[in-house]
């Protein structure tokens, strides 16, 4: 972005108060209000470049940690547009802060009266109720991710790989490093 | 605080395995750094690998029970579990603990990544690199699903209701590709009522 954007006080404070909220619409993970931070930082106020914010997400992504580290991206390049990395740090904990504290509050709390309360019967059914579909819900998430934009006429090396690992894991105690590892290796050759 | 949850499957008690559980909150802090580390898109599974299977901090029925909480609480599902377990041990000081152990050292990596990544965006070997990791954590997925599967076997449930549910979760979400609220939603609430009838007063 070429041009120095202005951050005035109250610039900071729409952006920490944005993601205050949407923090707490934030059922199923912080990458499920993403539509929502497009219309603010890309359309609404120009904050970021549609190429930024899609890097935003994609080097999060690719990086180790919870994913969600793609807000503190998205704050950093606000910062680093408005000049300064100073400004680029407040904007890391504009954006983190915001998006953090309403939902780790409402956790912690919400966790901390279920196990107070963990006898009562509608605490019980709601905890074990609800393992089937958890359960299945990260065997979908594994299809999914497995399955992204690969055709397996052309990507059986990936599949191959995918489920390979899946066995290995599943019946074996191999450390997961060593399998990351490997995976890196046959990427980086080409192999995969 | 170790949380006693056998109360309606007291025969676990017998098989259960020695557990463990942080030694302070710098063993909280520097396990989860430790994990976040290892988790390139599939952070929870790493959690079920360390936490359950290596330091025996929960049960697996215990970090299902956790997750499901998680999971409906808003927010990034692996932050919430995170905060929780370590809040169970050494309550808000544990949570805060757990949580900066999660995101201090990856929020650097990634800041380090976004400063240098105009030099490595185009590298060939890195970008296979990367979808040669994604393809094993898509794999170490679906393996942690299965692996977790066994546990309803301590479930109140039938065996064939939970499989059911289980597999009718996977049609909704990852074959007609349901919102992942309304999939929730819907067989969990199915899954927790008849849990709630078959457990009694």
């Amino acid at each position: 972005m070429n041009g120095e954007l202005i951050m005035a006080w109250s610039d900071w404070l729409t952006l920490f108060g944005h993601y205050l909220l949407l923090s707490l619409m934030s059922v199923g993970g912080a990458i499920s209000t993403t539509p929502e931070m497009h219309r603010l930082l890309v359309e609404q106020h120009q904050w970021l470049t549609q190429a930024q914010f899609n890097e935003s997400i994609a080097i999060a992504q690719a990086a180790p940690g919870p994913n969600v580290l793609f807000v503190a991206l998205m704050g950093w390049n606000v910062g680093q547009n408005a000049g300064s990395t100073l400004a680029a740090l407040l904007g890391v904990l504009a954006t983190m802060v915001g998006i953090m504290l309403p939902s780790t509050t409402i956790t912690y709390l919400a966790a901390q009266w279920g196990h107070n309360n963990r006898h009562l019967r509608g605490v019980r059914a709601f905890k074990q109720g609800m393992a089937p579909v958890v359960i299945g819900l990260l065997i979908s998430t594994g299809i999914i991710l497995g399955g992204a934009n690969h055709d397996p006429a052309t990507d059986w090396p990936l599949w191959t790989l995918s489920i390979g690992a899946g066995l290995l894991i599943w019946r074996t105690k191999i450390h997961l490093l060593w399998l990351l590892a490997a995976g890196a290796l046959l990427g980086w050759f080409g192999l995969v | 605080m170790l949380h006693c949850n056998g109360d309606n499957r007291g025969m676990n008690h017998f098989i259960a395995p020695e557990r463990g559980r942080p030694a302070s909150l710098a063993d909280l802090f520097f396990s989860f750094t430790w994990l976040a580390l290892q988790g390139f898109g599939g952070v929870l599974a790493v959690i079920e690998r360390e936490l359950v299977e290596r330091k025996r901090w929960l049960t697996r029925e215990e970090f299902i029970e956790e997750w499901a909480v998680a999971q409906i609480m808003p927010g990034p599902n692996v932050i919430n579990l995170s905060l929780m377990i370590g809040g169970r041990y050494f309550g808000l000081r544990g949570a805060l603990a757990a949580l900066a152990g999660m995101l201090a050292l990856p929020l650097v990596i990634v800041l380090l990544l976004a400063l240098t990544y105009s030099h490595f965006s185009g590298h060939p070997g890195l970008a296979g690199a990367l979808r040669g990791m994604a393809a094993v954590s898509a794999g170490l997925i679906a393996a942690t699903g299965l692996k977790l599967a066994g546990a309803l076997k301590n479930h109140p449930l039938p065996l064939p209701w939970s499989i059911f549910l289980c597999l009718a979760s996977v049609l909704l979400i990852a074959c007609l590709r349901w919102p992942l609220f309304y999939a929730l939603l819907g067989v969990g609430s199915i899954g927790c009522l008849l849990t709630w009838r078959r457990i009694g007063p």
